[in-house]
């Protein structure tokens, strides 16, 4: 597994996935359409961090775009047989103490649990999203991997509050984030959906965790959450659609890949994305240009919209009668490398457990391979139990 | 058969807003050099989000308020998709699902042309193309800088009603310093079809693109309206609906090729930006920033002595309405203003249009002063007038220079009105028994005494007084 795309200094000890810029180094996003791409300036989240003493080690490997399950399908991987995420493997073999990550389709949640260690997805609209290479703008997400919570709390601190360069930014100045929560009496809802989808290995590991939490004094009650395949298919259109238009911008005009032979616009449109981009992208791309021709908006991008709002109410409503949500991230935690003509097929199926959070902007954490959800601006809870049975077992 | 034309128009406007759209480039009047003013956002690189500039939708608010239309209050942004090597990110931000201003009207003649809507959108680059390398060129200069597209009903039934109606727009625009209409800042999308007289029914329909001189938008419309009813009485062509463009050289239109008219513009709403809420307040704000309409300034003008027609004229052209404002507030009488604007220069320039009208207000105060001080004659002001417009010279220096500035002495002239008349039997005679002409021969031989620089007006005055003395 090639964990670093680009190294910028040894001796940091934050890196930052290759989707979010860093002013001076190339940011690729794993896509050869981007392999000599160099940003004129960093990322928000980025400039916050060397503000507060922090060091850039480098640019971490991820999948095209961040849209794969692991980071496999990157233009600079090799032939890897267990598929891990780059940025979770250098937290978890302590070459740095976390890592940024962009959360779009669930790789940084999955990659924590693949690998052991924790990521949290904040609130949407909490984390600048100025600088990072986007995808889908409604829902993705800058996010924290560290070892445990007491590391991304440390590090989610920095980076969260109002950007006026992010006209999605929400008007907070600075977020206080806490561990000090009790376990002890908080409501917990095992969503039985998801948890009947996970295979054994990933159901014994839930049940360890309920277990921990009932320990420690929590409520785990199972419940029913009928819109998660609602949840799953309208974030998968939100998703490519958004993805689709915002890709559109690497036409090999003004930077980034150009093929060496055509004859016309209309070729070097053609021929360079189809040389640079990699088949799931351009599976995405074609799902996204889709569901927004004119006959099918209606029928599936504006009725995503509105599954979207549903799908909120109703997690809401579960977050008003308990403190957080618990579910799978991922239906194992061993993944093989697979064809990547699959590789479309296989990200859907696998967002069904990552889908909630993204599409309703909900702040998630993985922590020891379970995903916790809670009400917006509730990070607090979320760490505070991870922070807690990472602590209990350790 | 007789046959009428129905015709749409897209007007697209650059507004006047010191900054692109959605960063913080500068906006319409800025960069000189080709990509002179570009950042990353509007030149379409990764990791750049817009923000919206208010001003923008303030002066498209204004445009609104001007058309009579309804505001809506609660306004989105959406994303228009195609490609185009001078729209950098491949989309246009553009408001598809809920514009700025609905439902206008604004009233030509004694006609009223319905707005369908006003929506702001950000304008793309503009390629060079370079035939002796073969190569294209991108200047994203105009990229992302703000436009409003003025969509109006199907309601003009002639070329005269457009070309009036852009006119007025032009005007009205420029009056409220929405947009300056700058050559090329203005630029028509002209929708186009002919049916029988008293049809109630819509005939196929050519849009053409891209067009900005009045004359050649009339032309247009002439020649569509020709080929159309060709079409349909003699059956040269089979009418499709189409994008055509003008050719001012073959003085034609032509069908543009496929691709320069993308099929499905994928629209949907923009996650970057959220919907701007214009609450009571804001609009308040807006409607009370307002300048004056023409109908209310030619009031002003009234009051200030100015006869209604007059102060309709002056009252209908921000230009004018700044030329008269400036001079008056130099302490010049408005009424003898007036007739300096209306008369002297608008007689100067005949044949340009108002806009050429590039006087310094000073030096047209100084004219006039000097003429009401009797320092110099009007007939020396006019001639300095001219001298002003043409080679934009100094007043009082082209006065000395020339020697208009003699002083008028009226006891001289006085008495060389009474030397002509007492050298004059037969003439003085002649005007006594009745032939008024007399005079006219008196007065030119006055005139040539002093070789053009006495006041006609005073001298014809005098010389009647005496006459009849």
């Amino acid at each position: 597994m090639r964990l670093y795309i680009n190294e910028i200094n040894k001796a940091g000890n934050i890196a930052v996935d290759d989707t979010i810029l860093v002013k001076g180094t190339p940011a690729t996003a794993g896509s050869k359409m981007l392999e000599n791409f160099t940003p004129l300036f960093s990322a928000e989240a980025v400039e916050r961090l060397e503000k507060s003493g922090y060091v850039i080690s480098g640019k971490t490997n991820v999948g095209e775009f961040g849209l794969d399950l692991l980071g496999e399908t990157s233009y600079f991987n090799e032939k890897d047989e267990k598929l891990v995420g780059a940025a979770a493997e250098l937290v978890k073999n302590n070459e740095v103490k976390a890592v940024l990550n962009v959360d779009l389709n669930g790789a940084p949640r999955r990659a924590a649990a693949v690998s052991g260690v924790d990521f949290i997805k904040p609130t949407y609209g909490t984390v600048s999203r100025y600088g990072i290479i986007a995808c889908a703008c409604s829902g993705e997400q800058i996010g924290v991997t560290a070892k445990n919570a007491e590391d991304v709390k440390e590090i989610l601190s920095v980076i969260a509050g109002h950007d006026a360069k992010d006209g999605t930014s929400l008007p907070t100045e600075k977020y206080e984030y806490s561990l000090e929560e009790d376990v002890k009496g908080k409501k917990i809802a095992l969503i039985k959906e998801l948890y009947d989808m996970a295979s054994d290995e990933v159901k014994a590991n839930m049940d360890a965790y309920v277990a921990s939490l009932k320990k420690l004094g929590a409520e785990v009650e199972e419940i029913s959450l009928d819109c998660v395949k609602s949840a799953q298919t309208a974030w998968q259109i939100l998703m490519s659609a958004e993805t689709t238009n915002n890709l559109s911008r690497f036409d090999g005009v003004k930077y980034g890949y150009r093929t060496p032979e055509y004859k016309n616009i209309d070729e070097l449109y053609v021929k360079s994305r189809t040389e640079a981009f990699s088949f799931l992208t351009k599976a995405t791309i074609i799902y996204g240009s889709d569901v927004l021709a004119k006959g099918k908006y209606m029928a599936c991008y504006d009725k995503s919209l509105r599954i979207r709002r549903i799908v909120t109410d109703k997690v809401k409503e579960v977050l008003a009668s308990y403190d957080a949500i618990l579910t799978p991230v991922c239906k194992e935690t061993n993944y093989k490398s697979y064809d990547i003509l699959e590789s479309f097929d296989k990200v859907y199926e696998e967002s069904v457990f990552t889908a909630v959070a993204s599409i309703t902007g909900l702040p998630a954490m993985v922590t020891k391979g379970v995903q916790l959800i809670s009400d917006s601006f509730r990070e607090s809870v979320l760490l505070s139990i991870a922070d807690k049975v990472e602590k209990e077992e350790a | 058969m007789k046959y009428e034309l129905v015709i749409g128009l897209e007007t697209h406007v650059e507004l006047s807003t010191d900054s692109k759209l959605f960063c913080s480039c500068g906006g319409h009047s800025s960069p000189k050099e080709p990509n002179d003013c570009v950042c990353p956002a509007c030149s379409g690189m990764p990791g750049m989000l817009p923000v919206t500039n208010k001003h923008a939708i303030e002066l498209a608010v204004k445009a609104g308020f001007m058309l009579n239309c309804k505001i809506n209050q609660y306004t989105t942004f959406d994303k228009k998709s195609y490609y185009y090597p001078d729209l950098p990110s491949a989309y246009q931000i553009t408001q598809w699902f809920n514009p700025v201003c609905v439902e206008g009207s604004v009233e030509i003649g004694d006609r009223k042309i319905g707005i369908k809507q006003i929506h702001v959108e950000e304008d793309a680059g503009k390629l060079v193309h370079d035939d002796a390398t073969n190569t294209s060129f991108v200047d994203y200069n105009r990229t992302s800088v703000p436009l409003i597209e003025i969509v109006s009903k199907p309601d003009f039934r002639s070329s005269d009603e457009v070309i009036a109606y852009l006119k007025k727009l032009k005007s009205s625009l420029q009056f409220a310093g929405i947009s300056e209409c700058e050559e090329g800042a203005m630029r028509c999308d002209v929708n186009i079809s002919v049916r029988p007289e008293g049809s109630d029914e819509l005939g196929v329909r050519s849009e053409i693109k891209n067009m900005s001189s009045l004359s050649e938008i009339k032309d247009a419309i002439e020649f569509e309206k020709v080929r159309h009813v060709d079409a349909i009485e003699r059956h040269t062509e089979m009418l499709v609906q189409e994008t055509r463009r003008w050719d001012d050289v073959k003085r034609r239109t032509f069908p543009m090729r496929n691709k320069e008219t993308a099929a499905d513009y994928r629209y949907f709403p923009d996650p970057n930006l959220m919907p701007v809420i214009i609450d009571d307040e804001w609009l308040a704000e807006i409607r009370a920033s307002m300048p004056a309409t023409a109908e209310e300034k030619g009031k002003v003008y009234e009051e200030m002595g100015i006869a209604a027609k007059e102060a309709a004229v002056l009252a209908s052209d921000r230009k004018l309405c700044d030329v008269f404002d400036a001079v008056v507030a130099s302490g010049r009488n408005p009424k003898t203003v007036a007739s300096w604007i209306l008369t002297e220069c608008m007689g100067i320039m005949k044949r340009f249009e108002i806009e050429d009208l590039n006087i310094a207000p000073s030096k047209l105060s100084r004219i006039i002063e000097l003429v009401e001080t009797n320092e110099i004659t009007r007939a020396a002001g006019k001639k300095i007038l001219s001298a002003v417009f043409e080679k934009d010279v100094d007043v009082d220096a082209f006065c000395e220079e020339n020697g208009l500035n003699a002083k008028v002495d009226e006891s001289a002239i006085v008495s060389l009105v009474e030397k002509v008349i007492a050298e004059n039997d037969k003439a003085v005679a002649d005007y006594k028994s009745g032939k008024t002409k007399a005079m006219q021969s008196l007065f030119g031989l006055i005139m040539k005494e002093l070789r053009g620089t006495g006041d006609p007006a005073m001298i014809r005055k005098l010389l009647e007084e005496k006459l009849n003395a």
